[in-house]
């Protein structure tokens, strides 16, 4: 006999006799229990004349609410330059520790943001973001937004940490790529308050005679047909293949530029 | 260390209130300072405890009521500036905490500084350690009234390739200005204009707009022109309670939120400041001055703050390298390397023909560097040739060292210095080759005799308002000499507590040291000696010197050598070793069979150091970069940089210097390697870690008496000026020049004096030169620099920088100072 026999032995024994299970709940009348079997399939008629509610994703996709935290997106001005300045405010909220961003200077050649900074590497970890929106509440200039897409799943750890060109937003249709000058006579402040709202002569010719190839210039437009989400996915595969420098996870540091 | 003969005398202390709470303080304490000690915070923006008080932003108002003639508590009639108040018995002072008139006027004069402060934050590098924005949370109105257009500025400006300036976020504190007029003595900028125009810059004419009128006078000026050209411009970036001034090298790096704080000892010179090393993700962003009262105080210097990008080049080496069959460096495997260096090793010293090995440690090592390089030499390679002095050296300066500077402990401090009535500095450049020694010298100006013998007057001694007594060099033996009798200087001297600092440029000169001694003795003076590098003094008290063992016992004696046999556990070669000079030109000439060289740049070293790499056989290389040693090196080990590694940096004043591991990578110190290495050769230095080395070198402690070398007794050379032709070369290092831990750092580089060749204005005659550029010629070589003739300049000189750009002596000379070159008008 083991141990624990024995002390169910005792209990037995100091319960006197084993008692039948009783239910507490309230028992059927004779006309329940002859349908009891069946009963159960109840709930399931019922529903076969009720609306339904089933979505047939992937199949058909259906737009979440409006206000969906979804992806984010770091915005543009309406001439192209970029909304981030790589204050790192957004890593500062972050609960999650998924945001990391580097700064440096705009240069007379390479601006990016309006005024003297911009975010020069933007990362954001998919594998640790829950999706707060407590970034999207402390950015500064209404640089990071998010957006609807939900589909963030992935082969690699790798490919979900998105990288700035991956999260930027598409270019609109009269926008020009950065880096080219803000428009003439305006400083910082004139973008922060949104007075910039299309793209001027200057800063075309300017794209025009440093990067003639562009295709967001007007005389390449509709020449490579562009399909933003094409666009992504085909940086998602680059990630996958090239040795990476900076992740937030490695430590491949050393020796290297960042 | 002698104890002063005045008592302290029983400070005078003052009691008072501070919102409530009795404090006493000695008398003299400002109000602010009282309230700190009973830990009550006012906001505060101009006032730091290092500057005079200056009570120009006027945030520390609080409510003063002092007794009277008859004794009655009275109330100020308005707040007052608690940092320029000083307390007196009985006063009652309310802060902020417990006054409303000090609350609503400190929240009134937080609000006229927003006025034209912008609300740039997110892009300012300040944000989120901003002592403004902090105070302005904290002792601020939560809505500004202001809604007008604010003033602003171009920005940045730059003041120097390194320091930028935003006028529009000054809150005209005037920290950065009185810390260089106070602190470093380079007023390179000043308030200028006034009322709601008021701005910090350098001198600008067009901010100053004198409508057609020419200023009166001539600004200070110096070879590099204009711009903010301090070596200590750095400490008024981190002074900055605003972001007003930020560096070139950090700008837009990060935040704080992202650096992970470690602090740690600068690898730069030989003063051991403390820093604090800021790094995110295994790489060093910036470097803080760390406050340490007894050596550095508050600053550091520039080349400590922002000469840090050299430990993570793209030459940096993480692996070890192996010369293969194809003459090519290739990674390999440390087991690998280790063998085929002990290999080499054995193979040089080994045998009947065995020419032998020496080791050149460099003297940038820390003291377990230098210890386990020294049984290294010793034990496993068997020889005392080793030598980490790879700049002018001599036989007598070791002698000098062995009998009165190693093991001897903490000497003078840099208090001592401080106090010091008179200091003469001799072969010594305080600003250029003692960085923050400079400062403390600069904090007793006034009070302060110094004596400088020197070829001429540099601005770092001018600064220190010092007494030249021109030399050219070869004749510091002959002037101290003449330090007697009643000169100004043997007077000076004979005051309690005046300290006499020799560099270690002395030791190109024949005597001067033996004089140096004599004239500490007949004056009373204290004599100290001041290196340049970090690990001068380690390798000294480490026994990195042919002729000493560690605890400055000399291998000549036999008690001494029997003790560090006995203690290592082995037997001592005999015989004293050959010096770093001996050992560079015997491997030049084919006599030495292996060479192990750790941080030494060969552009540093005079004497045929390439040919010497090239002919020796077998040449082992502990690098943390890929060098020019790398390029003749048959293995090369990869070492740990500064950060990377734990060990402890001997001051100049033989303080101990230990810092922690501020970044943990798998990269080794040199003891550590060392000690693998010696495994390999059979011997087993048990150096693998820093407290190994540590219990070791405390069971060896210092030389017995009779262990130490004689004092040296040379006698003076002497030098013959002669006119005409051929001029005495004069030179030393400027603080900020082309030094191999400077390198990948443009913004300090462009902080640096522009070079120039100096002569006296009879030479200038006598050689026909004016101005323009000129040619500096030895046998080996020329260079080429602008000219400065410099009034009070010795006659018969030239100085050169030693390696700023354009002015590698070593390299391109090929000579030491001391030596006689040509100097010719024009180029060559």
């Amino acid at each position: 006999m083991t141990e624990s026999d024995d002390v169910w032995k005792v209990n037995r024994e100091r319960d006197g006799q084993a008692k039948p299970f009783e239910s507490n709940l309230p028992q059927a009348g004779p006309v329940g229990k002859i349908f009891a079997p069946v009963a159960g399939f109840g709930v399931t008629m019922r529903n076969f004349f009720k609306p339904t509610v089933t979505e047939q994703y992937p199949e058909k996709k259906v737009a979440p609410m409006p206000r969906y935290h979804g992806r984010h997106q770091l915005n543009r001005y309406a001439d192209g330059l970029e909304k981030c300045i790589g204050c790192e405010l957004c890593a500062w909220a972050c609960p999650a520790d998924a945001i990391y961003v580097e700064a440096d200077s705009n240069t007379p050649d390479e601006q990016y943001s309006p005024g003297e900074r911009y975010g020069r590497v933007y990362q954001i970890n998919y594998l640790r973001c829950i999706f707060c929106g407590l970034c999207i509440e402390a950015c500064p200039t209404r640089a990071l937004t998010m957006t609807n897409e939900y589909e963030l799943a992935g082969p690699t750890r790798e490919g979900l940490i998105y990288e700035k060109q991956d999260l930027l937003a598409p270019m609109g249709e009269a926008m020009l790529a950065a880096p080219h000058p803000m428009v003439p006579g305006t400083v910082d402040d004139d973008y922060y308050r949104g007075d910039v709202l299309k793209v001027v002569e200057e800063q075309t010719e300017w794209v025009r005679e440093n990067r003639p190839e562009d295709p967001t210039l007007p005389e390449n437009r509709g020449m490579h047909e562009e399909n933003p989400e094409h666009r992504r996915s085909e940086h998602s595969d680059a990630r996958l293949n090239v040795a990476r420098h900076q992740t937030a996870n490695t430590a491949s540091w050393r020796g290297g530029s960042i | 260390m002698t104890a002063t003969p005045e008592k302290a005398a029983a400070v005078e202390t003052v009691s008072l209130t501070i919102d409530g709470t009795e404090v006493t303080v000695p008398k003299g304490t400002l109000i602010i300072r009282a309230a700190e000690e009973v830990g009550i915070d006012i906001p505060r923006f101009c006032d730091h405890p290092a500057l005079k008080p200056a009570g120009a932003c006027r945030q520390c108002l609080v409510d003063v009521a002092a007794p009277d003639r008859e004794g009655n508590v009275r109330p100020f009639p308005k707040p007052q500036a608690s940092c320029t108040m000083t307390v007196m018995e009985g006063m009652v002072v309310n802060t902020q905490h417990t006054s409303e008139a000090a609350d609503k006027a400190q929240k009134g004069v937080m609000e006229l500084l927003l006025i034209n402060h912008p609300l740039d934050c997110p892009i300012c590098d300040k944000g989120g350690e901003c002592p403004l924005q902090n105070q302005a949370m904290s002792n601020g109105r939560t809505e500004s009234r202001f809604i007008d257009v604010k003033r602003v500025f171009e920005k940045p400006l730059a003041l120097s390739s390194e320091i930028l300036l935003d006028r529009e976020r000054c809150v005209l504190c005037q920290r950065c200005t009185r810390f260089s007029k106070e602190i470093a003595g380079d007023a390179f900028i000043d308030l200028q204009n006034r009322g709601a125009m008021q701005q910090i810059g350098t001198f600008n004419e067009d901010v100053l707009n004198f409508d057609g009128y020419e200023p009166i006078g001539v600004a200070a000026e110096d070879e590099s022109g204009k711009a903010f050209s301090s070596y200590y411009s750095g400490n008024t970036v981190q002074i900055c309670p605003v972001g007003a001034l930020t560096s070139a090298a950090y700008r837009f790096r990060s935040r704080p939120f992202d650096l992970v704080s470690s602090p740690s000892i600068s690898e730069h010179d030989s003063s051991g400041s403390a820093i604090r090393v800021d790094h995110r993700r295994g790489k060093i962003l910036r470097r803080l001055a760390d406050q340490d009262m007894v050596v550095n105080e508050d600053w550091i210097t520039d080349k400590d703050r922002f000469a840090f990008a050299w430990q993570n080049l793209a030459d940096r080496i993480t692996r070890p390298l192996v010369r293969g069959e194809d003459g090519e460096l290739h990674e390999a495997s440390w087991p690998q390397a280790l063998a085929a260096a002990a290999a080499g090793l054995k193979a040089a010293t080994t045998g009947e023909d065995a020419q032998g090995a020496a080791v050149l440690p460099g003297a940038r090592v820390t003291l377990e560097d230098a210890y386990a390089y020294s049984k290294f030499a010793r034990l496993a390679l068997g020889t005392h040739d080793i030598d980490a002095r790879t700049r002018i050296a001599s036989d007598e300066e070791q002698a000098f060292l062995g009998a009165t500077v190693a093991g001897s402990g903490l000497g003078v401090t840099f208090a001592d210095l401080e106090k010091a009535p008179a200091v003469l500095l001799a072969g010594f450049e305080a600003e250029d080759e003692g960085g923050v020694v400079f400062l403390r010298l600069r904090k007793s100006l006034g009070r302060q005799q110094v004596f400088t013998i020197a070829p001429f007057l540099s601005r770092g001694a001018e600064k220190l308002d010092a007494t030249l007594i021109p030399t050219a060099p070869g004749g510091e033996g002959k002037a101290l000499a003449a330090v007697k009798g009643s000169t100004a200087a043997s007077e000076a001297l004979k005051a309690e507590g005046a300290v006499i600092v020799v560099g270690e440029r002395l030791a190109g000169s024949p005597g001067a040291l033996t004089q140096a001694l004599a004239l500490a003795k007949r004056t009373g003076a204290k004599l100290v000696w001041i290196p340049r590098r970090a690990g001068e003094r380690a390798a000294l008290e480490a026994g990195a010197l042919p002729g000493l063992l560690p605890g400055g016992r000399s291998v000549t004696s036999a008690s001494a050598v029997q003790t560090v046999a006995d203690a290592w556990g082995g037997t001592l070669p005999t015989g004293p070793g050959r010096d770093a000079a001996a050992i560079v030109a015997d491997a030049a000439a084919g006599k030495v069979g292996a060479l192990v060289v750790g941080g030494v740049t060969p552009s540093d070293v005079t004497g045929p150091f390439a040919e010497a790499l090239e002919r020796t056989p077998f040449v082992l290389s502990l690098e943390v970069r890929r060098g020019e040693v790398a390029e003749y090196a048959d293995v090369v080990l990869p070492v740990a940089p500064p950060s990377e590694k734990a060990g402890t940096f001997v001051n100049w004043e033989g303080r101990l210097r230990g810092f922690a591991t501020a970044i943990p990578t798998d990269a080794m110190g040199d003891h550590r390697v060392l000690d693998l290495l010696a495994r390999e050769l059979g011997t087993d230095l048990q150096t693998g870690s820093v407290a190994d080395v540590y219990a070791q070198i405390a069971a060896l402690g210092s030389a017995a008496k009779g262990e130490r070398p004689e004092v040296p007794k040379v006698e003076t050379a002497k030098v013959d000026a002669k006119p005409g032709a051929s001029l005495v070369l004069a030179s030393w290092h400027q603080l900020v020049d082309e030094g191999a831990l400077q390198e990948g750092e443009p913004y300090l580089a462009g902080t640096g004096r522009t070079a120039v060749a100096r002569i006296a204005p009879a030479t200038a005659v006598a050689a026909g030169i004016a101005d323009g550029v000129v040619t500096v010629a030895s046998a080996h070589g020329a260079i080429e620099l602008p000219v400065v003739v410099t009034d009070g300049m010795a006659d018969g000189v030239v100085w050169v920088p030693t390696k700023s750009p354009g002015s590698w002596v070593a390299q391109e000379l090929g000579v030491e100072p001391g030596a006689l070159v040509t100097v010719k008008g024009g180029v060559a």
